[in-house]
């Protein structure tokens, strides 16, 4: 193992659901706990801490997670960057270890969204007053819902439908299926928030929330941590056995935001800045992507997984559609994708989310993954989108330990 | 007639509405809101220019679930008007897949949005179907 490489020591995920009973806090330290158990180590050799929560950005999560497990006094980066932030905290973290400030650090992020309707979109009440230009479009009244949509549902139907515009092919039918898929995998991951197959019937009638995403093909919104504890190759070759043989490589951690495109300010273009990420991730990985053997995609909506394929360059430019329909990207296909289930069921508590889908991966990696594991897999791909834009992709591999 | 503001300060009404970017002077990107610096290119000069009031449809859904007082169902888009992208609803048209389609040629219109405790219209604008 290159000692200037970063490894996975310890991840763990707390079931994504409801948890009334329990507040951030638990749901992060069950999850940090968890990852540290999982590494064999504790929080006293944490050189960093960066902790991930969208909704509660100021509320210095880091610090209060200290407060239950163990104040060592070591630096805690507090992070948000929208659904990227569990990956923003994992990069955090790992840039510290790269930076050669520590050895260790620990990465977690958590949300608690069980019952959040829309989380964006504005409320609307009678005008009134007298009408006084203000924002940076002179806007006079609130402008969602009359100019276009703030609503994620319909940001990323439309992104679903420009990719049908350009490409063809697509559908209300095709988009159901991609959720179908994803709850019929959601079925044998016992942390999924909903694991319950449905079918494309059920999914097609279910309630709309702006065509062509139905309730079930939406993120569900619900209560989640996960955590990984990220060591240097050098530190790691220091360790026992079975903490080498279980280590998983990070290969490639990459970042990025959306490079200017005509009309990206008009409807967010979520295309480039992934296509760019995957670049650099593959380049970064000296592998291409014929050599992964499942992969976990930011699935917000079953509009957004379809673009996804050709921005990870998964199928050819401009064949997701027929990729998909050649059931690739079911789990018994060539290219596994979203076998936890996705973000649709298996839930996306935003924080946790970019941490969770590495979880996912290393779990298949390390051969762990009971009934959903993908047989031989060694390398994985992990990739969350947020809009603003924001977009991490890690490429893991299997430890040759 | 009532006094008229538009909705928001890139639709120029008269008698022929139509929108209106800003133009960066050194790339040509263009803009609908007020600007700092260009995001394409980073220089800041810019210039007014008019967008073209027929279009495309490039992209679409039908809001059916929305936040509290936003009317439902409606139609939100992306119109292309001969190169430059515009958000806008599609309006004067029923909001169901079997009347909207990717690819739909559409024209600007305008329509009363709101009125105000001294009787100023607020006018928006939408996109139509262009007769066929
Ligand atoms: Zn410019």
């Amino acid at each position: 193992m290159a000692t200037d490489d970063v490894w996975v020591l310890g991840i763990s995920m707390t079931k994504f659901g409801k948890h009334p009973d329990k507040d951030m806090v638990d749901l992060a330290s069950e999850a940090v706990l968890g990852a540290l158990a999982d590494g064999g180590v504790t929080m006293a050799d944490m050189g960093v801490v960066a902790a991930g929560s969208l909704m509660a950005a100021n509320a210095g999560m880091g610090q209060q997670v200290q407060k239950q497990l163990g104040q060592t006094g070591v630096p805690v980066y507090n992070v948000a960057n929208a659904c990227a932030t569990g990956a923003t905290a994992l990069r955090v973290a790992m840039l510290a270890i790269k930076a050669g400030e520590t050895d260790m650090g620990l990465a977690f992020g958590v949300e608690k969204l069980s019952g959040a309707g829309l989380l964006s979109g504005g409320t609307r009440k009678d005008d009134s007053g007298v009408y006084a230009p203000s924002g940076r479009y002179g806007a006079v009244a609130p402008v969602d819902g009359r100019i276009g949509t703030d609503i994620m549902p319909g940001v990323f139907a439309q992104i679903g439908m420009e990719y049908g515009h350009r490409h063809g092919g697509t559908s209300f039918e095709l988009f159901a299926r991609i959720s179908e898929k994803n709850h019929a995998h959601s079925t044998l991951n016992p942390l999924a928030a909903y694991s319950k197959k449905m079918t494309l019937e059920e999914i097609m009638g279910d309630f709309m929330v702006a065509y062509p995403n139905t309730r079930p093909m939406c993120s569900a919104n619900c209560d989640g941590a996960a955590a990984a504890v990220l060591v240097s190759g050098a530190k790691l070759a220091t360790l026992s056995l079975e903490q080498r043989r279980r280590a998983v490589k990070v290969s490639a951690s990459v970042l990025t935001s959306d490079p200017w495109e005509e009309a990206c300010q008009v409807l967010p273009d979520v295309n480039t800045l992934t296509r760019n990420a995957a670049t650099l991730a593959y380049e970064q990985a000296g592998v291409g992507p014929d050599d992964l053997d499942l992969v976990e995609l930011h699935d917000c909506f079953a509009t957004a997984e379809l673009v996804h394929y050709d921005n990870l360059m998964l199928c050819e430019p401009g064949g997701a559609v027929d990729f998909f329909n050649s059931g690739a990207t079911w789990r018994d296909g060539s290219m596994p994708v979203n076998v936890s289930g996705g973000l649709e069921s298996k839930g996306h508590p935003i924080g946790a989310t970019g941490i969770a889908n590495v979880w996912e991966v290393a779990t298949h990696l390390r051969g762990e993954a009971g009934p959903r594991q993908i047989e031989g897999a060694k390398v994985g791909l992990t990739h969350v989108i947020g809009l603003g834009s924001a977009c991490g992709v890690h490429i893991l591999e299997k430890s040759a330990a | 007639m009532a006094e008229q503001i538009p909705l928001v300060d890139y639709l120029v009404l008269g008698n022929d509405p139509h929108l209106v970017a800003n133009e960066c002077t050194s790339c040509g990107a263009r803009f609908f809101d007020r600007r700092n610096a260009c995001a394409s290119c980073g220089r800041s000069g810019f210039t007014k220019v008019d967008i073209p009031t027929e279009g495309e449809v490039r992209a679409f859904t039908i809001v059916a679930f929305a936040a509290p007082g936003v009317p439902t169902p409606y139609v939100a888009a992306m119109v292309d008007c001969a190169g430059t992208s515009v958000r806008a609803n599609l309006i004067n048209i029923p909001a169901d897949p079997e009347h909207v389609s990717l690819g739909m040629q559409v024209r600007l219109t305008t329509e009363v949005v709101g009125t105000d405790d001294e009787g100023t219209e607020a006018i928006g604008f939408g996109f139509e179907p262009k007769e066929a």
